[in-house]
């Protein structure tokens, strides 16, 4: 199935220059639609009110971090089944560990080039 | 208790003592006495020795007050501490406007790629990606420095304990040293050592135009 390249991201990180290098390397990708949260609740909020095929968090966040955002989202009915990729500068194997339990799609580790991250995506929503 | 001793033990009682040579009482006493006298001596040196192990850990302790007073946590506290974390906040500052400037940059450069030649487009967009890719470094060093912010709360929260623990020795070592807080405070402002003061913080730096119009005061 072709991917939707006009879905809608959500790209979550505290750090406002790494939402725009995500979104610099997103829009190079093909994909334009991209709207940004500084943390967890923000992100909840935007996934509850508006539909998006992919969520693209970071896990050091205040005062939602990106894995109780992953775990609100597992837990809603009507988000439950979003893919979700963690970017993230936490490498220990078991932030890992926990992400996967946590239901995460795919996991990037900061830094990270724009090879890995295209892969990654096509890993989770197919290639494009 | 039964009475009666039994006849054996009495008849082998009455064996030993042929065999071993009897002592008076007078005798057994001055031994006795003797022996404990040696004892009230052993006694004595072993208080002798826990005494003055004692005295040598209250000096110990004292000396190290004293040291801990000189070695002025309190400054610890209320300088050192907070400029490093100011110091360090500035940093994590400066890095994202640099960082900001830098992306800025290069969303212009690939805005124009659209009129450049495909093969020089191409080159451009994988330069403009690997200017993207180095400009992770600003998230990373953030939550270093703020892993460090972090771990300077920490020892301030501990210095802080120090200083209510020994406030009093600290008062006694400023005032017994007045001339080391008169001589930090009558430094030189125009000594190199003086002028040696780093990148200013935001608020604390002169702008250009500040310079400037002190340079022209001079003229």
């Amino acid at each position: 199935m072709a991917v939707d390249m006009q879905m809608n991201i959500l790209i979550v990180d505290d750090y406002k220059t790494m939402l725009r290098i995500i979104r610099n390397l997103l829009k190079q990708l093909g994909f334009n639609n991209v709207d940004e949260a500084t943390d967890g609740s923000m992100a909840l909020q935007k996934l509850r009110d508006k539909d998006y095929g992919l969520v693209i968090s970071d896990w050091n966040m205040e005062p939602m971090t990106g894995i109780q955002l992953l775990r609100e989202v597992r837990a809603d009915a009507k988000l439950k089944a979003l893919p979700f990729i963690m970017i993230t500068a936490e490498s220990k194997t078991e932030n890992v560990i926990a992400a996967k339990e946590a239901g995460v799609n795919n996991y990037i580790v900061k830094p990270f080039n724009a090879a890995t991250l295209k892969t990654k995506l096509a890993s989770v929503i197919g290639n494009f | 208790m039964s009475g009666a001793v039994p006849a054996e033990l009495v008849a082998k009682l009455s064996s030993l003592k042929t065999k071993i040579p009897t002592y008076s009482r007078d005798e057994i006493e001055e031994v006795v006495s003797e022996m404990l006298s040696t004892m009230e001596g052993d006694l004595s040196e072993m208080n002798l020795k826990l005494y003055a192990e004692v005295e040598s850990l209250a000096r110990y302790i004292v000396n190290a007050k004293s040291e801990i007073a000189a070695l002025r946590p309190d400054e610890i506290m209320s300088e050192h501490l907070p400029s490093a974390t100011d110091e360090l906040d500035a940093i994590v500052g400066s890095t994202e406007e640099a960082t900001n400037g830098i992306l800025q940059a290069m969303e212009s450069l690939e805005a124009l790629v659209g009129e450049m030649s495909p093969e020089i487009g191409e080159k451009v967009t994988e330069a403009v990606t690997q200017v993207y890719e180095s400009c992770n470094f600003q998230d990373i060093t953030g939550q270093r420095i703020t892993k460090v912010v972090k771990a300077l709360k920490h020892i301030e929260s501990k210095v802080d304990a120090l200083v209510g623990a020994f406030g009093e020795d600290i008062a006694k070592y400023k005032a017994a040293h007045p001339k080391a807080e008169t001589a930090k405070k009558e430094q030189d402002p125009m000594s190199d050592s003086a002028l040696l003061n780093g990148p200013q913080l935001p608020d604390n730096a002169s702008k250009q135009d500040d310079i400037d119009a002190l340079l022209a005061s001079f003229d």
